[in-house]
């Protein structure tokens, strides 16, 4: 069960920040889901393997190469901030 | 003369013997846009300019011959906005994406640009493709043009509904856990998703990619057939297509279906199902054994336990995913911040709607240490035992019948308040697509309200031919229902 510090935590690792005013809602929501998750605790798994996909899939390898160095530009045109064909962030080094 | 009731293969070959132009199919077409949409919102862009200068290209190209062996030569088709094409916004509807650009082009638009379509808009969807009626969309819900106060069902409710209304010949949708199949059974539509490997995700913005395929909705078996024609194959960009030695999906379209053998899940009727849509599918069932199939019930192993396992796995990969939405490379970044920090959580916490972040959030969940056994492992030997359960279903059967959704559309609004809810309702189509299986939704009738049954056929893996064939030969036993609306 996810209790209010469990809360803190899971947003922390998806990267979000949650109004004190969501939080009572959302450990609720997630509550009655993982309890309606947990049915699947009734079928026997003993001796089963995961299974990740559905196909066996074999690993496809290629050289690992740039052949889109030319589009910089196309692919700089949706950043929010850039300059000098580089993304812009805030100071992220104390100097 | 209704151009926009035919059907996309009607209106390719009326346009390849000279009745009609590629422009006039275009105007027509562009034209029952702006006189539905302001009432169902099934489009987040139309293009007008675009698709007329295309419109151009392809009758050249059609008056040359070069397109004489395309079965969507000149056809206007509109596109689920999760799927990119170059320079035109795909916005998956959310804030996150609203003003992205893509700087290229999906396999599945490159296909659909070589074989002369004309693409005629960008189609409405739940935010990321996460709900089930098209209302956590950023530019709010499609409504269902069988009724407008009821949902389209989703995530590809905006390409049901176009098609439905006349305001497309012909969609593509993405089916994640029944994204295709549930809105073309809320809308009256047919939509096919292929088993996974068939078509390229190759510009298909992720979702969980274990499970995501694009496929065609239209109003025909036949539409679908020719569709898929067009855009499955191996693509180098997606290693996980499946080479397979035939894509000719519409040879396979024959009536005959004598000795076709079709299993019906015991666990599929009763409980749980509206009693209006079972009498539907049974209905449906006696139509396919009145033209020589053998119809049967039987027990399908392990599938109540499917949901459960699609939520941790879909929202597992979805946590993943949709980290890359941080507000540096692309999509929205919040306006004010003070460090780097401020910049990720800001962007995403106000740029993802409430449905993502749940899902985002279960998903980081169950694969946190301490709990990565007991839910993700434990969905992934689920999901071994439902794929298990379909492959001894397909040693006695050819095609699974039973229904897309256990009940007709829903009011607006009934769904948003209750996420668990919303999630029942996919009892029938994400065992589908943990199996990576192919599944059709055809109409199959009204129920009291005036509101479409949809009967779903499940395939055996790259089975596409048999649900196809099986799907035409019911859909050639009467007459495609228009909604009131298009009268």
């Amino acid at each position: 069960m996810i209790s209010e510090d469990t809360i803190e935590y899971v947003a922390a690792l998806a990267k979000l920040k949650l109004e004190e005013d969501q939080k009572e809602k959302t450990i609720e929501d997630l509550n009655r889901i993982l309890t309606y998750i947990d049915t699947m605790n009734e079928l026997d798994t003993d001796g089963i393997e995961p299974m990740s996909h559905a196909f066996e899939l074999k690993n496809v390898f290629r050289e690992d190469v740039v052949t889109n160095e030319e589009d910089t530009e196309a692919l700089l045109a949706n950043a929010p901030v850039k300059k000098d064909g580089c993304f812009v962030v805030p100071k992220t080094v104390e100097t | 003369m209704e151009i926009t009731k035919w059907s996309a293969r009607e209106l390719s070959d009326k346009i390849k013997a000279g009745d009609i132009s590629v422009s006039e199919a275009v105007e027509a077409q562009l034209a029952q846009i702006e006189k539905k949409d302001a009432a169902y919102n099934c489009y987040t862009r139309v293009l007008p300019e675009e698709a007329r200068k295309r419109a151009k290209e392809v009758q050249r190209r059609i008056d040359s011959g070069e397109l004489e062996n395309s079965p969507l030569a000149g056809v206007p088709i509109a596109i689920k906005d999760n799927i990119c094409t170059k320079g035109i916004l795909t916005t998956c509807s959310s804030r996150m994406l609203k003003d992205f650009k893509p700087p290229y082009d999906a396999a599945v638009i490159e296909r659909l640009n070589a074989a002369g379509a004309v693409i005629i808009g960008k189609l409405n969807m739940d935010e990321f493709a996460m709900g089930s009626t098209t209302e956590t969309s950023w530019f709010g819900p499609t409504k269902n043009p069988w009724d407008i106060t009821r949902v389209p069902g989703g995530s590809s409710g905006g390409a049901a509904a176009a098609v439905a209304a006349g305001e497309a010949f012909l969609a593509l949708g993405s089916d994640t856990g029944g994204s295709i199949r549930q809105p073309s059974s809320f809308c009256g539509v047919t939509g096919i998703k292929p088993t996974y490997g068939t078509v390229s995700r190759y510009g298909l913005i992720a979702y969980a990619s274990s499970l995501d395929q694009i496929g065609p909705i239209a109003r025909t078996a036949e539409d679908c057939a020719a569709a898929l024609d067009v855009i499955s194959g191996a693509d180098k960009r997606d290693s996980t297509c499946i080479s397979q030695e035939s894509y000719a999906y519409s040879e396979a379209l024959t009536q005959d279906i004598k000795g076709m053998r079709i299993g019906i899940p015991s666990g599929y009727l009763g409980e749980g199902l509206d009693r209006e849509v079972e009498q539907g599918i049974l209905k449906a069932a006696d139509v396919l054994a009145s033209l020589g199939a053998v119809v049967e019930e039987f027990d399908l192993k392990a599938v109540d336990y499917a949901i459960p396992a699609y939520y941790v796995i879909a929202s597992a990969e979805a946590s993943s995913n949709l980290s890359r939405y941080d507000g540096v490379k692309y999509g929205w970044r919040i306006p004010e911040y003070e460090d780097l920090q401020d910049v990720y959580l800001g962007t995403r916490s106000k740029g993802f709607g409430s449905e993502v972040k749940r899902r985002m959030m279960i998903g980081a969940f169950v694969l946190s240490s301490g709990y990565y056994d007991a839910y993700y492992n434990k969905a992934l030997k689920v999901k071994a035992l439902i794929k298990q359960g379909f492959d001894e279903a397909f040693r006695a059967y050819d095609c699974i019948l039973g229904p897309a959704a256990p009940t007709t559309a829903m009011k607006l609004g009934e769904s948003l308040s209750d996420p668990l809810k919303m999630y029942l309702g996919d009892i029938y189509t994400v065992s589908v697509n943990l199996a990576g299986l192919p599944g059709i939704s055809v109409p199959c009738g009204l129920d009291s309200r005036g509101l479409p049954i949809g009967m779903q056929l499940i395939g055996r893996a790259f089975g596409e031919k048999d649900i196809l064939r099986a799907a035409y030969a019911y859909e050639r036993t009467r007459e495609y229902m228009f909604a009131p609306c298009t009268e």
